[in-house]
């Protein structure tokens, strides 16, 4: 338990120390900010593109979880965060390739990542600075590096 | 919205975003400069609202949608003081660091508020 006041640098002890905040807090924001974004397209203009706002609501949800899981403590949390950030990965490589290439399958009208069908997948996240991009790896390399020492961490 | 008022924002969140990183880096705790800087960002996003609600009576209105602007705004004012709080309860150097974020963060958020009002379906 002392693991916990002892703060930032004991490591695997409690993963979101030191740097690890500030990788939180840009997952908060980037939860924030997709949230916002899908809310507003979905009750806006729904019709327009439902395949890729719908993409837009999950990513969303997805990110409140993995900034979640990523605070929290204890193996299946740890898990949590390992399938969530995967999960990101995999969809903004999906995502960002089909709005490149195909973006007829999303439904969207142009590939513009700025437009009014852009999501945060769009374009690898061009939109938001390509961070949708860098923030699962940077995430799972966090995630490799941190793993929860499985005695006084996972036994709480 | 006014275009130099938007304009000024944008690059005062920017230096006061680099200001608390540089802060952070050098091992600095969040403190009255890191702090003061995220007050002014927040003081100027105030100051945005209320200028945000008053121009549409006065006949300057929005080309983009209003809503998503105002999704932007009210997101924007709750940062600081999420970020504030956190530097107040955490205190090290990458709380300072944090605060950094959040002024980068408003100023991306107070550029896209300037696209949505002057630019966007216009």
């Amino acid at each position: 338990m002392s693991a916990r006041e002892h703060g930032t640098e004991t490591g695997g002890a409690r993963r979101m120390s030191g740097a690890g905040r500030v990788l939180v807090f840009v997952y908060g924001v980037l939860a924030l900010a997709a949230t916002g974004r899908s809310v507003f397209q979905i009750i806006d203009r729904f019709h327009e593109a439902p395949i890729a706002f719908s993409l837009s609501a999950v990513a969303a949800v997805v990110y409140i979880v993995a900034t979640i899981a990523l605070v929290a403590r204890g193996v299946v949390w740890f898990r949590v965060a390992w399938i969530t950030i995967t999960f990101e990965l995999v969809g903004v490589l999906v995502v960002g390739s089909l709005s490149l290439f195909a973006p007829a399958v999303l439904g969207l009208h142009d590939i513009d990542p700025f437009g009014r069908d852009a999501t945060v997948w769009s374009v690898f996240g061009m939109g938001y600075l390509f961070i949708p991009l860098a923030l699962p790896v940077l995430g799972l390399l966090w995630l490799r590096s941190h793993r929860p020492s499985a005695a006084p961490d996972g036994a709480r | 919205m006014i275009e130099w008022f938007t304009t000024l924002q944008v690059i005062v969140a920017c230096a006061a975003g680099v200001l608390c990183i540089v802060l952070g880096l050098a091992k600095r705790l969040p403190g009255d400069v890191s702090m003061g800087a995220v007050a002014v960002v927040e003081l100027l996003l105030v100051a945005q609202l209320v200028i945000a609600i008053v121009a549409p009576l006065v006949g300057n209105e929005p080309s983009g949608s209003l809503p998503e602007f105002y999704i932007y705004l009210i997101s924007a004012l709750i940062l600081p003081l999420a970020g504030g709080f956190w530097a107040l309860v955490e205190r090290n150097r990458w709380s300072t660091v944090i605060l950094g974020g959040v002024c980068l963060a408003i100023a991306v958020m107070v550029y896209r508020m300037g696209q949505i009002w002057f630019v966007q379906g216009a």
